[in-house]
């Protein structure tokens, strides 16, 4: 272990990292990784002692549609060469309710899945109750993930972390799609649940990194009460990413916060294999930092960018039209309608019909 | 005009069952004339008596002695898939034919403007009417299968959050699988897929629908554009707020078509366009079995229980 040089007040806490650059970086290449990459990614992973990472598409099971893009390979062959593969990390997936269902969680299941994040956009938890009691059947660890939670307020956020937890959820996570939420921000939604969440439930926090904030939040979330971080080696995910597991790890090695994890090769992993995958450096740049400033979905961020090329209008124009509108998670299809109206209001695209 | 109507009994006393009321009171071929509920102290029981209709609170089981004497020929259901079987057994005894609003689905599935005439046709005891989002997207989808095969659909409803009850929330698998189904059976597309994002926004967001077809051939822009058009004209005859918003617009094979629905606002909101597309096509759908009834062009028949 490295040496510390500096005591702080979470010294000695205990955290479990969830890396996501197999599922949510799905997005930031296009749903472009072969199965061969994703094992590769993932033994480093787990030989870097990293407990969980999650493995799909990108927008989880289900997630294979005009929609939200189509992966060369099925959710089942990802997480079955990569399941067969692990010596301690265990494989997760991500279910969306409305999108996927429990017969691709079963199937997940049977593939070696054990651990799941049942999301919701942040008031919706209602959504998920046959989805969370479906995941504790199976004996899965089983996470309420509630998406866009700066769309919540702390007490809306502890209502429904409770209802997350009364399904069955072992795990409530605050889920910062859009990279827009501050420290104090974090806190506030930790604490709430804090409060009111039974003391064996745990807390999580999954950060996006578009206004920089990913590590600064993550630990202000353990500050509050948080014992689990999704994180992604490299920052490989939507918009800016999300928050760099190996920075992560090395700040809360600094401050004594013990995550597990062998942080030199975790480091080797983001370096040698996770950075030179990258189609683009994913990093803060204007439209990322729009996602953030504005309060946008993280991966509306390249759809954007598709529609801006093919009608015309400015990619940062459309991602603050959509959070003018309010549009959440897997509204996809409302980025190229927006951008169509836009370009039509400008004179740019012709209506079909009166 | 004449003035004999077909007379109508609605099964579920909550929002659905309300509004079913005002749609069919329009109706010149409809009458309301029973509300059954299960719980005495319901709004929607009480709200039925002041519109003058007859209530029961003991379920179906109430309405049946009174089904030959007040001549009901046509009851809406709008309980749930659990108890709907039930409720079609007993009716359908009687010969009343039902139309089935919850995702039960034992009879064959109705989209209006693609196939109600064909099931009228044949007389059918039971239609389905599917799911909100079927009733906004199955037409279009429709509108490509029939000038080229579709090799895939896929449709995304956005619903306000407001506008999404229980029921719905508590099983969006079955939702999921409703939808693909019928996206399949009914639309033409040889694999359809169905995705349902509920928005909370303030002021809610009216109902929105994108669909997207992959035909197997390129796609002939103007023939299918036409199409769509001609489609979208007849679903407005009975939804007024069924409003195409962007495209058809095309890639490739891809064809994509951005619909908006708002409602009538009769009992429910307008935003609350998935709602009122699923009232409406049931009293459509009643409306054209009427018609047929009194113009003596069918006779619906007791079914002998087994």
């Amino acid at each position: 272990m490295m040496s510390q040089s500096n005591t702080s007040s979470l010294k000695g806490r205990k955290v479990i990292l969830h890396d996501m650059c197999l599922r949510d970086g799905m997005h930031a290449k296009r749903e472009q990784i072969s199965v061969d990459q994703m094992v590769s990614v993932a033994t480093a992973l787990d030989a870097a002692g990293v407990p969980y990472l999650q493995v799909t598409h990108g927008a989880g099971l289900g997630g294979n549609s005009l929609q939200h893009g189509f992966a060369p390979h099925s959710n089942e062959e990802y997480i079955s060469a990569v399941a067969a593969k692990m010596t301690q990390a265990k494989v997760s997936v991500l279910l969306i309710p409305g999108l996927g269902t429990m017969r691709e969680l079963q199937s997940a299941f049977d593939c070696g899945a054990r651990s799941v994040h049942v999301a919701t956009h942040c008031t919706e938890a209602d959504t998920a109750p046959q989805h969370i009691a479906y995941a504790r059947k199976l004996g899965m660890d089983t996470t309420g993930f509630l998406m866009m939670a700066h769309l919540n307020d702390p007490e809306g956020i502890a209502r429904q972390g409770k209802l997350m937890e009364s399904y069955g959820a072992h795990t409530v996570y605050v889920t910062d799609s859009a990279g827009y939420m501050l420290p104090d921000d974090v806190k506030a939604r930790v604490s709430a649940l804090r409060a009111v969440l039974k003391p064996e439930t745990e807390i999580g926090f999954h950060g996006h990194h578009n206004l920089g904030m990913g590590i600064a939040n993550s630990i202000a979330a353990i500050e509050a009460g948080a014992t689990r971080i999704d994180g992604s080696a490299a920052g490989l995910g939507a918009g800016a990413g999300n928050t760099p597991l190996e920075v992560f790890a090395a700040v809360c090695e600094r401050m004594g916060i013990e995550t597990g994890v062998d942080l030199f090769k975790l480091m080797d992993v983001a370096e040698e294999i996770i950075v030179p995958m990258m189609e683009h450096v994913v990093r803060v740049d204007r439209e990322s930092l729009t996602l953030g400033f504005a309060g946008v979905y993280s991966t509306f961020l390249l759809h954007s960018k598709r529609a801006a090329d093919r009608f015309g209008v400015s990619a940062r124009d459309i991602l603050v039209e959509l959070g003018r509108r309010k549009m959440i998670g897997g509204q996809e299809d409302m980025i190229m309608d927006t951008a169509m109206t836009m370009a039509r209001e400008r004179g740019l695209l012709k209506a079909v019909a009166a | 005009m004449s003035t004999k109507k077909i007379r109508c009994a609605l099964i579920g006393s909550g929002n659905i069952g309300t509004d079913l009321i005002y749609k069919i009171q329009r109706s010149p071929v409809l009458e309301p004339v029973w509300m059954v509920g299960i719980d005495p102290a319901s709004e929607g029981l009480a709200r039925a008596r002041e519109m003058g209709l007859k209530t029961t609170a003991d379920g179906v089981d109430g309405l049946l002695p009174h089904v030959l004497e007040d001549n009901i020929q046509i009851a809406f259901d709008a309980t749930s898939a659990y108890v709907h079987a039930e409720n079609s057994r007993k009716l359908n005894a009687l010969g009343v034919m039902m139309i089935d609003l919850t995702p039960a689905a034992i009879g064959p599935l109705c989209v209006p403007p693609v196939n109600l005439r064909e099931h009228a046709e044949k007389v059918e005891m039971n239609v389905n009417m599917i799911s909100c989002a079927g009733q906004a997207t199955i037409p279009i989808v429709n509108a490509v299968s029939r000038i080229q095969s579709v090799a895939y659909a896929e449709i995304v409803a956005s619903l306000a959050s407001k506008s999404v009850g229980p029921g719905t929330r508590a099983n969006l698998d079955e939702f999921t699988y409703t939808t693909s189904g019928a996206i399949e059976k009914v639309g033409g597309a040889r694999k359809g897929k169905a995705l349902a994002i509920i928005n909370p926004a303030e002021p809610p967001m009216i109902m929105r629908n994108t669909i997207s077809c992959l035909t197997d051939d390129e796609p002939d822009h103007v023939k299918i554009t036409e199409s769509i058009l001609q489609m979208i004209k007849e679903v407005q005859k009975y939804v007024p707020g069924y409003r195409l918003v962007n495209g058809p617009i095309y890639d490739g094979n891809k064809v994509q078509v951005f619909m908006e629905v708002a409602g009538l606002g009769d009992y429910l909101p307008r935003y609350a366009g998935n709602l009122d597309i699923m009232t409406a096509a049931a009293a459509r759908t009643a409306e054209m079995f009427a018609e047929e009834i009194l113009a003596g062009r069918i006779q619906l028949n007791a079914v002998e229980i087994a």
